[in-house]
């Protein structure tokens, strides 16, 4: 290699200087065949803005889906962290993420720790949650109903031919078998929508446990985010789980019919979300829970309650009302125009329910709100009309 | 002497040949002590950081919440004691395996196999150590936890009857499974360095028992083992050291589940996962602060059991350099 | 002495003699049982390796292709996405985490190698403490000091946490080599009048390289596997955006972030960034070991 170190009892400098040269080499090469590659084929392409947001599970599949797209469209690159609503929120306190993303608003206790001025919340997309179950079998389409599904998660029911059970569903076999009951571990929207929904309908739920995004689970396993709860309930035969509406889909699990209070079993469908959602058309991030014990008595929402699913939420998305970049503030207003109109039609592609109408309106007005460095607002009349077309 | 310093300074010059100038000794020693102080800066400062952002929490609860075992962010209750309890618990599990059959692997690696077997297993052996924890929870998760469901459990479930330990439903991942895959993990140090303390016995010892007519487990049993047994206890020590602040594999298997743990077949939490888990969602007032103040416990614990491990085996002395990834 | 007279003592002989074969026999049973158990024990040593490298590789090299290398992640759903992403987030998180700690490594280990100061004392048991941290609570220090700080998920916050992780193992491997280069030549040229850096510069860092190496390849093999450190700092993405002050996705969190989902094909992905990792690791600390070995002569 060189004339120094030419004498025999060098050769093992010489072999060492030879090692360390060729992997110097095999690894810029290695970085750059790698750098060639991904410049070449457009990944690494300029982006104008980047977001950062993070939050729900339940939002996951629909806000990857529709960041694609809207990438392809604007180059923005839009990052998002699916931690959980808590997580969410948290980072958005924080101020750490451009937006947060909750199934359940910011209560105004929250909204007080947050670091970055004033929020507003805008909502973004609704789901149904799906009871799934795991049983070998058993077809799709169980029967429950509120009360007992409160039971089981208290511990109360353990095993699937318990006869609550039995009864819900007389012309089922169901087995003798343990009830796996899972929830999830961490800080969720999801949890708080289905808590919710047994505060309703059960008394000694809304006693011994309360809504929240986390709870004091009687029993049960804990899975990560929506993806964990899948996961285990897919794994354990026997397992119950509460889930968004596509994860059950996707896995093609099976899922319950819950009675709702016009007397009817449904399932979580499109239809029936959005029927669920048509009968509460005024929410707002004060008043937006969709989850109500007593049938509709107009005729039209008679109508609407036969088939309205009651396990149903709202999701949001959490944004400070002052930006201070004028970039930043303007690529966020455009990235939630664009989702709240044109981008819901990914929505409706993986089982999400689009937003209704009068919600439609909610948003943008909310989106109204948010202003740029100089005060003024971000969302103007050209940019409005721009994604007025809805899904 | 003039020829000498000639022949010195004459071999010196194409010795070092110019492509090694000399660097100023002024500078060499600013550079040295910058990087000293450097590094001493970034041990306070993360002592430092740790403990303010624990401190809140240790202002309100005090050190009580190590003993709480009710673990409720919504209610405001935070007791770290479940998962003290898990970290043992999984640690136990791991070394009730972990001592004997490290045990049997080093001994036979030190004395019993042929040179050139000895030298490729025991390179095998600590390649393990190598694998990045997260392969090692999701090859966890993935492949073991349904033999776990179908095979162990029930096996392990039927020795205990199905009560106690062995109570409960059987599902998988859980507080054996993570045990188990602690094992695994901790397998190559214990490994790797009772090889090392096991092979330091002179020659002199096992050479004598054998001329007194031992066979040669006897000598092994009752002459290696017992003169290394310091340093043996060395290589547990680190091994647990280990066990205690594995994070990651342990996350993905365990389940998560803020409870003691009932059963063997329970889903629970140690310290480090619940940390993992709960850290970005942390919003409840204290929950992060308590959070880190678990962080802190744990650094304490690591801390105190690693340099107990070091001293240990620093008494026996190591004939190997720190070449070793199942050491480092 | 009569004949009569020795037959005590041959019956005591034939006695004693049967009772130490006996006593053999049962020793030797108990030597071989035992033996065999050690074997055992070597076998059952081995079973694990073997599981997670066969199974890593049958469930991870079927996803492996040219898409799978060369394009960014996609949603689920859509076709020909890849892990190019987290390939080239682990390259630079790992090459700053390298960059910034190797140097810094490097001295230290310089100046525990060349004093025997009570500082020395105390800056190596300090080194020896920080190997043993969690890796979790290095990344709780990261995310306290460059995350909360600029209001940021970033790369560099992640390759901060990287970095104090290879740190201690790089000082206390390059320590050892320093201290392998034998005495009499760094003494030699000492007594030729050369400081302390000259002998550094001249004689200890080119006769210790190889070790050197050795140490930087096992540092980079155990910070390239190392994810808790990321999961609150780099955070992960699913593009690549080639700025660190950005987060970042990288190989180690890919697998924990599409491990632990339902979703079959995500899972499938975390196999194949799996066996990647796999790869890498074990090339390196194999070739390391074997730099360690085959060049640990040193001398000239």
């Amino acid at each position: 290699m060189s004339a120094t170190f030419t004498r025999p009892e060098y050769r093992y400098r010489r072999r060492a200087r030879r090692l360390i040269f060729c992997t110097a080499n095999l690894v810029a090469a290695v970085s750059i065949i790698f750098g060639v590659i991904g410049v070449s084929s457009a990944n690494a392409a300029p982006s104008s803005v980047t977001l950062t947001a993070a939050g729900s599970t339940f939002d996951q599949p629909f806000f990857t889906l529709a960041f694609y797209h809207y990438k392809q469209q604007t180059k923005t690159t839009v990052n998002y962290a699916s931690i959980g609503s808590g997580g969410g929120q948290q980072q958005f306190e924080s101020n750490i993420v451009n937006f947060g993303a909750s199934d359940v608003p910011m209560f105004a206790a929250d909204i007080a720790k947050a670091t970055g001025g004033t929020v507003v919340q805008v909502p973004i997309d609704m789901g149904g949650e799906a009871i799934s179950y795991n049983l070998y079998g058993i077809q799709g389409g169980l029967h429950m109903t509120g009360p007992v599904l409160a039971k089981i998660y208290l511990g109360q029911i353990t095993n699937w031919d318990d006869p609550a059970l039995k009864k819900l569903n007389p012309k089922v076999t169901l087995p003798n078998e343990p009830i796996t009951v899972v929830h999830r571990a961490d800080g969720s929207g999801t949890t708080y929508a289905f808590t919710n929904y047994l505060t309703e309908v059960s008394p000694t739920w809304s006693a011994k446990v309360g809504d929240g995004k986390t709870v004091a689970w009687p029993v049960g396993v804990g899975g990560q985010g929506n993806e964990g709860v899948a996961g285990v309930v897919a794994d354990t035969p026997g397992a119950i789980g509460y889930v968004e509406l596509d994860y059950a889909l996707v896995n093609h699990f099976t899922y319950c019919e819950m009675l709702n209070p016009a007397g009817k079993w449904v399932s979580p469908t499109i239809k029936t979300t959005a029927a669920e959602a048509a009968l509460h058309p005024q929410v707002s991030a004060q008043d937006f829970s969709i989850t109500d014990l007593k049938a509709p008595d107009t005729k039209a929402g008679k109508e609407l309650g036969k088939i309205a699913y009651p396990i149903s939420t709202y999701s949001w998305v959490l944004v400070y009302k002052h930006q201070k970049s004028a970039t930043t503030g303007a690529a966020i207003v455009d990235l939630l125009q664009w989702m709240t109109h044109a981008g819901q039609k990914y929505a409706g592609q993986l089982d999400y329910v689009p937003l209704p109408t009068a919600v439609q309106a909610v948003a943008q007005q909310t989106i109204e709100q948010i202003d740029g460095p100089d005060g003024k607002p971000l969302l103007t009349p050209a940019l409005a009309a721009k994604f007025a077309k809805t899904a | 002497m003039t020829t000498t310093r000639h022949a010195l300074l004459g071999t010196a010059k194409r010795r070092f040949p110019r492509h090694h100038p000399a660097v100023p000794n002024g500078l060499y020693r600013v550079l040295l002590g910058a990087a000293v102080l450097v590094f001493a800066a970034l041990l306070v400062a993360l002592v430092v950081d740790l403990v303010y952002q624990a401190e809140p929490a240790f202002a309100h609860f005090g050190i009580g919440f190590v003993t709480g075992t009710a673990w409720n962010p919504v209610k405001v209750q935070y007791g770290a004691f479940p998962f003290i309890m898990g970290t043992l618990e999984t640690t136990v599990i791991a070394m009730v395996l972990a001592i004997p059959i490290g045990l049997g692997t080093a001994l036979a690696l030190a004395y019993l196999l042929p040179y050139g077997t000895r030298s490729v297993l025991g390179t095998a052996v600590e390649l393990l150590a190598a694998i990045p924890s997260v392969v090692y929870g999701l090859w966890g998760l993935l492949v073991v936890a349904p033999w776990a469901r179908t095979i162990i459990e029930p096996a392990v479930g039927f020795v205990f009857g199905h009560s106690g330990p062995g109570s409960g439903p059987e599902i998988g991942i859980g507080l054996l499974l993570a045990g188990l895959i602690l094992f695994v993990m901790v397998l190559p140090t214990m490994v790797a360095i009772s090889r090392d303390v096991l092979a330091a016995v002179p020659a002199d010892q096992v050479e004598g028992a054998i001329a007194l007519g031992a066979t040669r487990w006897q000598t092994l049993w009752r002459v290696v083992v017992p003169h290394a047994r310091t340093g043996l206890l060395g290589a547990v020590t680190l091994s647990v050291g280990r066990a205690f602040g594995e994070t990651m594999a342990v996350a993905m298997i365990i389940g998560n589940t803020p409870a003691l743990a009932h059963s063997l077949f329970s889903t629970t939490a140690t310290m480090a996962s619940i940390i993992a888990n709960q850290f970005t969602e942390a919003e409840e007032p204290y929950h992060l602060a308590v959070l880190i103040a678990i962080a802190v416990l744990l650094l304490v614990i690591s801390v105190i059991v690693n340099v107990a491990a070091r001293l240990l085996v620093r008494a026996v002395g190591r004939s190997r350099t720190s070449t070793s990834i199942a050491v480092a | 002495m009569s004949i009569l007279a020795l037959d005590p003592i041959l019956t005591r002989r034939a006695e004693v003699q049967q009772a130490a074969a006996a006593s053999l026999r049962r020793r030797q049973w108990r030597s071989r049982i035992a033996l065999g158990l050690c074997m055992a024990c070597v076998a059952i040593s081995l079973v694990p390796l073997v599981a997670v490298v066969g199974y890593t590789i049958e469930r991870g090299a079927p996803i492996w292709s040219a898409d799978f290398f060369s394009h960014v992640s996609t949603p689920e759903g859509i076709p020909g996405g890849g892990i190019w992403n987290s390939i080239m987030g682990s390259l630079i998180i790992d090459g700053i985490a390298t960059a910034g700690s190797i140097p810094l490594g490097l001295a230290i280990g310089l100046f525990l190698a060349q004093s025997d100061s009570r500082t020395a004392g105390v800056i190596r048991f300090a080194a020896d403490v920080m190997a043993g941290m969690p890796s979790i609570v290095v990344g709780i220090f990261a995310y306290g000091i460059l995350v909360t700080t600029l209001h940021h998920f970033s790369a560099i916050a992640g390759s901060f946490g990287i970095g104090i992780i290879m740190l201690p193992i790089i000082i206390r491997a390059s320590e050892g080599a320093f201290r392998t280069v034998p005495k009499d030549l760094s003494e030699a040229a000492l007594s030729l009048g050369a400081k302390n850096a000259a002998v550094a510069r001249r004689v200890l860092l080119p006769t210790a390289a190889p070790g050197l190496f050795t140490a930087v390849l096992l540092a980079v093999a155990r910070g390239a596997g190392e994810s808790a450190p990321l999961i609150f700092t780099a955070i992960g993405s699913q593009y690549f955006v080639a700025n660190p002050l950005q987060p970042m996705a990288a190989m180690p969190l890919t697998i924990y972030l599409d491990g632990i989902q339902a979703y079959p094909e995500l899972q499938q992905f975390a196999w194949g960034t799996g066996l990647l990792l796999l790869v890498v690791v074990l090339v390196l600390a194999a070739t390391g070991r074997l730099a360690a070995a085959r060049l640990g002569g040193g001398r000239k």
